[in-house]
């Protein structure tokens, strides 16, 4: 979708507002809703596809007047909806009124927390297909409309670039995030230049990397 | 409350958003769906033990081995892997070199990927719109709102991050650290200049 957080290329977003010496949080509920999502997720209910896609589906004046992890919490409070691992009205009571749901799994346990974290999730895949494009390659991004989760930006849609790199096989995040499986394709860095981009005001020897992949694509001349 | 929204809402009370994650921590932990000591964990992890200290090791590693360095550009993930920086975040990593002619930039126009194992969390601008909108379009605008200034004849590179690999800057090491040793070489390698907003002053040395 081509909500709000797609935001490359926006203009009258204001200055870059940095603090000197920032902390990692600037309050306990940002440090507990970051911890809560990550604990939530570690229940293995929904993807980083699926997360992505429950914090950016919303009005662009939500999306843009909240803060982080207002935001996160939001897409949260979605998913463990989702999940049936929330209830209405509970965030409200500030208790439970409903039984868990029956694939509740035991919690993430604090002696667990450093292996998962150090183990991550890869998301490469093996793909059969041979890659249909080659580094050198001249290709286009495919203009696209659709309303559901996808990681093609628009300020790259319908524009031309080369294939930098083909990175192998990857979860592909467009099916991911809808339930459809992981679909996995292959993915490639391409690059573009500015002006193809933003015109003749970029500079001439600038460029733009963007990670893309295969059926985001289609060969160009 | 976060320094990038501060200028569109008044949060010198306690923000609504505080007691709705009060709320929900109650609830998940009295469903059994979460273990408050793991989320204490969580945090703990993030605020004292990962961060751009290790990405600065990383760096000074690379500007003193050049078999190192041959390694981290060839096979990112691995290379960084072997100084114990692994997983959430940092799952398929890749490094792009500054040199004298070419600049390289880190954002990501569609959320806020960042390699976490090496850099930690991201700060505020990083995932705020200003940036994520400008970096892409105006690299060379917010290079020199970071006070820094590069010559037209610099080649810019900025790297969107839309998919699950996360890219670290290595900055361009700077002249007269020839004979430094790793610690201090690493003093110098500041979060900014492995996003590509700074670069590395010898200056600062610890």
């Amino acid at each position: 979708m081509n909500g709000a957080h797609d935001l490359g290329g926006m203009h009258g977003l204001g200055p870059i507002t940095r603090e000197p010496n920032e902390p990692v949080f600037h309050a306990e509920w940002e440090r507990r809703a970051f911890a809560l999502t990550l604990a939530m997720g570690a229940h293995r209910r929904w993807t980083i596809d699926r997360s992505r896609f429950a914090r950016e589906d919303r009005h662009p004046v939500d999306y843009l007047a909240s803060s982080y992890y207002e935001l996160w919490t939001k897409a949260l409070e979605r998913l463990a909806t989702e999940e049936q691992f929330l209830a209405p009205g509970e965030i409200e009571a500030g208790r439970s009124l409903a039984p868990p749901p029956a694939h509740t799994k035991a919690p993430l346990a604090a002696a667990d927390v450093a292996p998962m974290l150090a183990r991550g999730t890869r998301h490469d895949r093996p793909v059969a297909a041979a890659p249909r494009f080659a580094p050198g390659d001249a290709v286009r991004v495919k203009v696209a409309a659709s309303p559901l989760h996808t990681r093609a930006p628009r300020y790259c849609g319908g524009r031309k670039g080369t294939i930098h790199a083909g990175n192998g096989g990857y979860v592909f995040p467009d099916a991911n995030a809808a339930g459809k499986g992981e679909g996995p394709q292959h993915l490639y860095t391409v690059r573009f230049a500015a002006r193809e981009l933003w015109g003749d005001a970029a500079a001439a020897n600038d460029s733009v990397f963007i990670d893309l992949w295969e059926s985001y694509l289609e060969p160009a001349r | 409350m976060s320094g990038a929204h501060s200028h569109d809402h008044d949060h010198d009370h306690d923000p609504p958003i505080a007691a709705r994650v009060k709320a929900l921590e109650a609830v998940l932990t009295e469903k059994g769906l979460v273990d408050p000591r793991a989320l204490d964990a969580l945090i703990d992890t993030y605020e004292h033990k990962v961060g751009p200290r290790n990405g600065a090791r990383v760096v000074a590693k690379a500007w003193r081995e050049p078999e190192f360095k041959t390694w981290l550009m060839r096979d990112a993930t691995a290379a960084i892997a072997s100084l114990g920086f692994t997983g959430r975040q940092g799952e398929h990593m890749r490094v792009v070199e500054n040199t004298a002619a070419v600049h390289n930039l880190v954002v990501c126009t569609l959320c806020s990927c960042y390699p976490w194992p090496v850099l930690g969390l991201p700060p505020v601008w990083y995932k705020a719109a200003p940036y994520r909108s400008r970096a892409v379009m105006d690299p060379r605008g917010v290079l020199r709102e970071f006070g820094v200034t590069l010559p037209d004849s610099i080649e810019v590179r900025v790297w969107d991050s839309t998919a699950e690999l996360r890219y670290l800057v290595l900055p361009m090491r700077p002249a007269g650290t020839e004979r430094w040793n790793e610690d201090r070489l690493a003093s110098i390698v500041t979060r900014d200049a492995m996003i590509g907003v700074a670069l590395c002053d010898a200056g600062r040395a610890a």
